[in-house]
């Protein structure tokens, strides 16, 4: 599927007549069915996927077979909507946020225009609100006492194929990033009845592709990416060549090492591609700076979760070996990488799913002595945490003129953002390694900030248009810093938005970079023993 | 259309009001049974509600952070945003149920030739929300007058705060004005604002429709048809409905009937509508929980011990070959595997 060149798309977000413009739609939004065709809709999960990840144990992934959307008939088992109505019910018995999320939405519009899919599609079913509604629409048929008697007059509707259709696309057209929940008077989390459709969806065999090859992947090899433990290990290898070329530093890493003190995890992409691939060169050599003792394990080799985008079942499955991974070599806690879903998930939920971690201890810095009280239970710190700490107590040589080819600005991911409260963090860490990086307008950062537009497993290349245009508010925020400050590095803490912001700044913004913070760290070492040549790109730069 | 289905419903609902009201031995129904039985269905309803919502476990910690979390010491927490003690929790549900906090940071966007985004601070929303917010509250604590005898010193000291402009005769009251304007306010920008517009339902505007409607007659009973009633034996009967004693006495008037009825029928509606948002406010668990599920651990009762990871054993017999041969430590060496095999 061709891309739109960037000047027709460029009109289009302004002038196309769109509810994000101005023009409003004739049809009533029950009345408008989800049409799918190449370029607006992920490809459909595999069969063989599908069919493996129902074969392991916990996991229900039903209904494996050869379909597609564009199809009519989306061979869906013979009871589906018994399927779906019975599991609806479940999930309000499970479920607080689900049922109060159903009751209490005013439709005030709030949300509307928060979402980075309706500003850039102007679809009206991508105002938060309105993905909402699909499913309340079908929650006040079944379960309302008003949409029983009332029906339609009371905004109810009956579960249909259509209906189905419509939840696959727009559930697929959100990105749980939890921005319209910052502005919902209620907290309503749009996010949550995302995950809820989802769920919903995979009780009937509708996935996408790009989630469950991963979520496959890291159930086995232990990474998305596939990589087995071998190949995993000559990724990490290569870059720490990588490094002795560059500074002359030989790092001391190790894997699956029995005894060490610390476990590390980081998403598999950032040993796997570049730009992340410096983000990894970032942590080892910073690990290698203080001499932590720690280790890099090939079976708990993903830090991120995709199970986090198809139900709770295999976001727990998945993400179960971090702790197995960490009782079994005997660590006395985990650093986590720079990642936003994984921290999602490691810091709302994998206590809750797989501790008590009582096997492990309270995270302690060994260079610093500071106890990390905030990762007391769970016993996983966040690189940025511990980074951070070693700088405030001087612990890092750093010389930012090393980053002098840099003119940075910090994205927050969703997740550390708003799921966790990591802002502050990572900035004091930028304070420390470059100079004068500059933030983006005040609406677009910290607890407001914008998706990269492709997060919870949307980045795939059939839907780039799709994410080039829920990308376009971040887009516009990073080109104004450019404009103004002639800002070349967008700086994150997050393994997606490394791939995923990097399309989209060589789409919206060419010329600007894309970095781990990390990556910053690494560039402003300064190491002991170290033989550095000339770097004028930091580590980037070809020797 | 949907609009104008609120206005045939809420005339529909004067008209039985007005015309049933006047036909002999049914005001007892009207001032009477009805209300009681709307103060049932209310209480009841609104008890059921929450009741139902409690019973549905909230399995995992989903806050959402607003702001700088809790973290080393010399990183500033951001307490009212992100939470991590129950004492800062209640700090942020107070701002978000007395002040709108979360409403307070809405904007406007705009895409603009470039493209651009623009996005400019709105509070509009937030201001008229308030507004018609505390009226409404203050105009129902100011009805207690009728049920209470004698009427308590800080009622007094309300309604005479509420009618301190001294505007006609009896003094208008304040929050009479501001909850019409507010109502106004809402329900213009339902029609006026096209997102809003589309996504409005039938039961958006019946309760603006009807609220308004309770206000107007209220106002009407207040300011103009002062003749057409009986304040005192309405107040005979207030009293008497809260001692459940009622009484009805001669001359009530049918305007009261109508505002009795519409006030009836808005309690009825409540528990199930959105109008739940009272209750909902207080338990929407992006709000209510505090940011601390690493230092502490939050308990699913539906955790299921049995999902457990792809074994590591399992991992390792699957490559174990090469795992040897690039010097990664194994459990079981190769010869020890085979001979078990
Ligand atoms: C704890 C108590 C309450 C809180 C915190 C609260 C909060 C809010 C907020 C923030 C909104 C969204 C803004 C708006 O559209 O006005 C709203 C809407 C609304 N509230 Fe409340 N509310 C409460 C109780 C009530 C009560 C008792 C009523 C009256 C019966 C009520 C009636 C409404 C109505 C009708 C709307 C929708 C306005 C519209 O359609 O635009 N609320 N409420
Ligand atoms: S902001 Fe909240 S209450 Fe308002 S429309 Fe959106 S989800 Fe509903
Ligand atoms: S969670 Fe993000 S992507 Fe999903 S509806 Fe809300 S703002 Fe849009």
């Amino acid at each position: 599927m061709a891309v739109a060149k960037l000047e027709q798309l460029a009109k289009s977000v302004v002038q196309g007549p769109t509810m994000a413009t101005g023009a409003v739609p004739v049809k009533d939004w029950m009345d408008v069915s989800a049409i799918f065709k190449p370029g607006n809709y992920a490809y459909q999960a595999k069969q063989e996927k599908v069919e493996y990840l129902n074969s392991q144990k916990g996991l229900h992934f039903p209904n494996a077979r050869e379909w597609s959307p564009e199809d009519d008939d989306w061979k869906l088992p013979e009871n589906w909507k018994e399927i779906i109505l019975k599991g609806l019910k479940e999930r309000l018995d499970k479920f607080r946020s689900l049922k109060i999320f159903m009751d209490c939405c005013v439709r005030c519009g709030a949300c509307a225009d928060k979402c980075h899919f309706f500003l850039g599609t102007g679809d009206p079913k991508n105002m938060p609100v309105l993905r909402a509604e699909l499913l309340r629409s079908i929650y006040r048929n079944d379960f309302t006492l008003g949409g029983k008697l009332l029906g339609k007059m009371a905004g109810a509707r009956e579960m249909t194929v259509g209906v189905l259709k419509e939840w696959f696309m727009y559930s697929y057209q959100c990105t749980e990033c939890r921005r319209c929940s910052v502005f919902c008077p209620y907290g309503i989390d749009t996010a949550e009845v995302t995950m809820m459709l989802r769920e919903l969806l995979h009780l009937v065999g509708v996935g996408i592709n790009w989630i469950l090859e991963p979520v496959s992947n890291s159930n086995r090899t232990g990474n998305h990416m596939g990589l087995q433990p071998h190949t995993f290990k000559d990724n990490v290898d290569f870059l720490a060549d990588d490094i002795e070329n560059l500074t002359g530093i030989k790092t001391n890493h190790s894997f699956n090492r029995k005894g060490a003190e610390v476990l590390f995890i980081t998403p598999s992409a950032d040993v796997f591609a570049e730009p992340g691939l410096y983000t990894a060169m970032g942590y080892l050599m910073l690990f290698e700076h203080i001499g932590l003792d720690y280790t890099w394990s090939t079976y708990a080799s993903e830090g991120g979760n995709f199970g986090l985008f198809t139900n709770n079942e295999t976001m727990k499955k998945l993400n179960g070996k971090m702790y197995a991974e960490a009782k079994r070599l005997g660590v006395k806690y985990i650093i986590g990488g720079e990642c936003g879903h994984m921290w999602r998930v490691v810091h709302q939920y994998m206590d809750t799913m797989n501790g008590p971690a009582d096997f492990l201890e309270v995270p302690k810095s060994p260079m610093t002595g500071t106890t990390f009280h905030n990762a007391a239970s769970t016993k996983m710190v966040h690189i940025s945490e511990f980074t951070a700490d070693l700088i405030k107590h001087g612990k890092l040589n750093l010389d930012k003129s090393r980053n002098a080819h840099v003119k940075a600005t910090f994205h927050d991911s969703c997740n550390p953002a708003r799921a966790m409260g990591l802002l502050d963090e990572p900035r004091y860490i930028l304070d420390h390694v470059v100079d004068g990086w500059v933030e983006m307008p005040e609406n677009t950062i910290r607890e407001q900030t914008f998706c990269c537009g492709s997060g919870t497993g949307l980045n795939t290349d059939e839907i780039m248009e799709l994410r080039m245009r829920s990308g376009l508010p971040r887009a516009n925020a990073v080109k104004h810093v450019i404009d103004k400050h002639a800002v070349n590095m967008l700086s994150c803490v997050c393994a997606i938005d490394r791939a995923t912001l990097t399309s989209l700044m060589n789409y919206w913004n060419p010329g600007c970079n894309v970095c781990g913070v990390s990556e910053l760290v690494g560039n402003a070492l300064i190491m002991e023993g170290e033989n550095r040549q000339e770097l004028t790109e930091g580590l980037r730069t070809l020797v | 259309m949907k609009y104008a289905f609120s206005f045939l419903a809420v005339i529909a609902l004067i008209l039985i009001a007005g015309l049933g009201s006047q036909i002999p031995g049914m005001q007892y129904l009207f001032g009477v049974v009805l209300p009681y039985l709307a103060i049932m269905l209310f209480v009841g309803g609104f008890v059921y509600r929450v009741m139902d919502w409690a019973k549905s476990p909230v399995p995992f910690s989903i806050p959402t952070t607003c702001g700088q979390g809790s973290s080393l010491d010399f990183i500033k927490q951001d307490k009212l945003e992100c939470p991590t003690t129950t004492t800062e929790v209640a700090g942020r549900m107070f701002l978000e149920i007395f002040f709108f906090r979360s409403l307070f940071r809405n904007t406007k966007s705009e895409i603009h030739d470039g493209p651009k985004v623009t996005y400019e601070s709105s509070k509009w929303l937030w201001l008229f929300a308030l507004i018609f917010h505390y009226s409404f509250l203050v105009i129902v604590l100011r009805h207690m007058r009728f049920f209470l005898e004698p009427v308590p010193f800080v009622l007094s000291i309300l309604e005479g705060v509420d009618s301190m402009l001294q505007i006609g005769q009896p003094a208008m009251y304040l929050t009479d004005v501001f909850i019409l304007v507010g109502l106004l306010f809402l329900y213009g920008r339902r029609l006026i604002t096209r997102h809003v517009k589309y996504i409005s339902l039938n039961n958006d505007y019946f309760p603006l429709v009807l609220i308004f409607s309770i206000a107007v007659t209220g106002i009407l009973m207040r300011y103009f048809l002062r003749t057409d009633i009986d304040i005192i034996n309405i107040k005979n009967l207030a009293i008497g409905l809260v001692t459940f004693s009622p009484v009805i006495g001669a001359k009530i008037g049918a305007i009261f009937y109508i505002h009795l009825f519409l006030v009836c029928t808005l309690l009825a509606y409540f528990p199930f509508s959105k109008l739940m948002h009272m209750g909902g406010v207080f338990m929407s668990p992006t709000r209510n929980m505090a940011n601390n599920s690493r230092s502490k651990r939050h308990i699913n009762p539906w955790n299921d011990p049995e999902i457990k990871p792809h074994s590591y054993a399992g991992y390792e017999d699957e490559f174990r070959e090469f795992m040897v041969d690039a010097g990664i430590p194994v459990e079981k060496e190769l010869a020890a595997a085979e001979d078990k095999a």
